[in-house]
């Protein structure tokens, strides 16, 4: 059937069963939106920026683990989109991301709003693609779908000249991808799954340290059945909360910096470390030598690159982890080890994660009765900084994909956009934004997005007047000279809300969490909380730079 | 310890930028590349040089498979091959020098390709060390320009790193 390109990709769209595209139009990419016009089963959430349309994207990608999908014009939006794509790689999120181009005749010229987004976004891309062959076009978004969504997962970006989108073409989507240099390794090779389950069973104290790719591959059923087969403790990255019932016994929280002291030790302490999905990113390790020093490593990762690139292991394994367990799991018996887990019920009662209630009202109280409200169900969002690494460790995620934040990359900004994406992608689930009095600055646009969208989002704002993390940083490496990070002007949130319609709350003490936070929650649609903590409150334990993870200070 | 990768990538826009790119933002080092087309149209084969020991070669070999546009990484170093490099050297050459400049060129089995009032220019294939010596045995004229390609190589006999053959692009796991 003949068509015009951009009537094509969205023919694609719809053959790869795209519900929601994230963007924001534009001149070089107006022949899309008017091609999208006539789509009767995809629809388009027009966010107030770009950066907005690709967190967006994101969060839905994370909740559903479907592809998302993202669209904005040429030049600034094209560029507008760069720390979002940043972030969905460092994440390894599936998104593809079409943005408009100039002609192909002015490529080069420095046209209007022309950049080179190709060029631009190669170093934080999986694949991307410039479509210069109007007839390459479906079978680039098959390859794009395809590339996102297997092996790790990552952004695929599209870059489509206006001249292309509207010439004509012959649609035929492709039933099939062929790339010859990209052929991801699923099924574990045999003989290194009985040698890691003959080091399971000569092990007398396993870890299991779980990251993202337990999410990314649907594998917490088969984490859950490897722990509880092995009495293996296990701790998560912080891209791995989520994966593992936060209140299950074997679980010991998060690791590495901010991780729990009981975890850490744990790890310092084990003989045999089980790498599930994780990098040894270094947040987590911390100082390498320092980090699990007795232990003898096992490293399942999708991605061979990962293998080997900061620690030596002794059994690498490439492949699937949910495949790879399934395969292990028939291997291994039920062993008893109730003297390690004597040790680690020691390790918990030795290093608590507590704080200090006194002296106002404490952020990770409201986390903990957030918890409490929400039975630990609710999909939560975060930004980053502080209130990021409190949700991270008080709130104890019971199901997998609910947690949405921005792990590698770091990206203040990346919540409140998220939370819409997150908030379509679960059809009705409570979502929940935990965010900061810096973070939510960045891009607080995306409330009128969010109103637009009818979506319920209750978002909850540590308000401590500070860029908290920095803060705490510049007390520890700069003797305490707090540079540009207090607030002297601050709008009143509550106000902003409710010029945006939803309602809004202020919290300044426990009594207060305990009586409007179920109100905030109760409210069919958005509600905002502001909450007032003390400034000076810091994210505890810490391990100091160029520290082993054995050595966190308590700095409450 | 010096390797040579043998890549063969899929000839498509940008398949460089993403090699270098790659390369440069790893902070990883090229010692040379030479990148052109096969047998094949639709493939190029790059040559790459590059320095470091058994765990950065690992490294820089897996980051270069994970570009889609790789389609296949050989490490022939350990391999019987052959290698050959161009050198184009313009040198100093006073007339009365000439003869004795040819006779040098002679030994390397390189060409004169250019005459000029006071400069030859020669031309001159073969591996690094016989280009190195080459270079040097013309420096005392004094060497007014000099362009060399990066390393070209191809394993030796029956046996070749083509598209369809052998060890495929997965890495063997150690």
């Amino acid at each position: 059937m003949e068509m015009t390109v951009a009537e094509a990709l969205i023919r694609c769209l719809e053959k790869e069963n795209v519900e929601w595209v994230f963007g924001y139009p534009g001149g070089a990419i107006l022949p899309v939106y008017d091609a999208l016009y006539h789509s009767s089963q995809i629809r388009h959430v027009l966010v107030r920026h770009e950066q907005g349309a690709v967190h967006a994207a994101d969060g839905y990608a994370r909740v559903t683990g479907k592809v998302g999908v993202c669209m904005a014009t040429s030049g600034p939006g094209a560029t507008n989109l760069v720390t979002g794509i940043a972030n969905a790689y460092m994440d390894s999120i599936p998104l593809v991301l079409f943005t408009g181009q100039v002609s192909t005749g002015q490529i080069g010229t420095d046209a209007f709003q022309e950049v080179d987004i190709f060029g631009i976004t190669m170093p934080i891309v999986k694949h991307n693609y410039l479509v210069k062959d109007p007839q390459k076009l479906p079978a680039i978004v098959k390859n794009a779908f395809h590339i996102a969504s297997t092996g790790r997962p990552g952004p695929v970006l599209i870059d489509l000249p206006r001249d292309v989108a509207e010439s004509r073409i012959s649609f035929k989507y492709p039933s099939t991808v062929r790339l010859r240099g990209y052929k991801p390794t699923y099924r574990g090779h045999p003989s290194k799954i009985h040698e890691i389950a003959e080091l399971i069973r000569k092990s007398e104290r396993p870890v299991i340290y779980a990251g993202g790719g337990i999410l990314g591959a649907n594998a917490a059923a088969e984490l859950l059945q490897l722990a509880e087969t092995i009495s293996a403790p296990v701790t998560n990255t912080f891209m791995g909360l989520a994966s593992f019932p936060g209140d299950h016994p074997l679980f010991l929280g998060m690791l590495g910096l901010h991780g729990t002291r009981y975890a850490n030790m744990a790890v310092t302490e084990c003989d045999l470390l089980i790498a599930l999905g994780a990098r040894f990113d270094d947040r987590v390790t911390m100082k390498i030598k320092a980090f699990a020093p007795k232990a003898t490593v096992i490293h399942i990762d999708i991605d061979p690159a990962e293998i080997g690139k900061i620690v030596s292991v002794s059994v690498p394994l490439v492949g699937d982890v949910k495949l790879i367990l399934k395969d292990l799991l028939p291997l291994l018996e039920k062993t008893d080890r109730s003297r390690w887990l004597a040790r680690i019920a020691e390790l918990k009662k030795q290093y608590p994660l507590t704080y200090d209630r006194e002296g106002g009202l404490k952020p990770q109280y409201v986390i903990e009765k957030l918890c409490e409200f929400t039975r630990g169900e609710a999909v939560v969002a975060t930004d980053v900084g502080q209130h990021q690494m409190w949700v991270a460790q008080y709130y104890r995620f019971k199901r997998p994909r609910t947690l949405v934040s921005s792990g590698g990359l770091g990206c203040m900004g990346f919540g409140l956009p998220a939370a819409v994406g997150a908030c379509l992608g679960s059809r009705g689930q409570p979502v929940i934004l935990v965010t900061g009095d810096g973070s939510i600055q960045m891009t607080m646009q995306e409330l009128g997005t969010m109103m637009e969208q009818e979506l319920p989002i209750k978002i909850l704002i540590l308000n401590n007047h500070t860029l908290g993390m920095v803060r705490q940083l510049q007390e520890f490496y700069c003797e305490g000279r707090y540079m540009s990070v207090n607030f002297r002007f601050h709008p009143d949130f509550v106000r902003l809300a409710e010029a945006y319609g939803i309602p809004a709350y202020t919290i300044t003490s426990e009594e207060e969490v305990l009586s409007l936070l179920p109100a905030a929650l109760a409210e069919p649609g958005p509600a905002l909380v502001n909450c007032l903590v003390p400034r000076e409150e810091n994210v505890s334990p810490m391990v100091l730079a160029g520290r082993g993870i054995d050595e966190a200070i308590d700095c409450s | 310890m010096k390797h040579t990768l043998s890549v063969l990538v899929e000839n498509s826009p940008g398949v460089l930028t993403r090699v270098a790119g790659l390369f440069a933002r790893r902070g990883f080092n090229i010692d040379s590349l030479a990148v052109g087309r096969t047998e094949k149209h639709d493939v190029s084969r790059m040559t790459i040089v590059v320095e470091g020991d058994h765990r950065y070669i690992e490294q820089v070999t897996k980051q270069l498979h994970k570009l889609v546009d790789v389609i296949k990484i050989s490490d022939i170093t350990t391999e019987e091959y052959v290698d050959r490099e161009l050198v184009m050297i313009k040198v100093a050459a006073e007339p009365s020098q000439r003869v004795e400049i040819m006779h040098i060129a002679g030994i390397f089995r390189a060409r004169a390709v250019d005459l000029g009032r006071k400069t030859m220019t020669f031309e001159c294939t073969g591996n690094e060390g016989k280009i190195n010596a080459f270079e040097e045995s013309l420096r005392p004229y004094g060497i007014k320009e000099l362009v060399r390609t990066g390393k070209v190589a191809m394993l030796r006999g029956t046996r070749f790193s083509g598209v369809d053959s052998g060890a495929s692009k997965e890495m063997k796991e150690e």
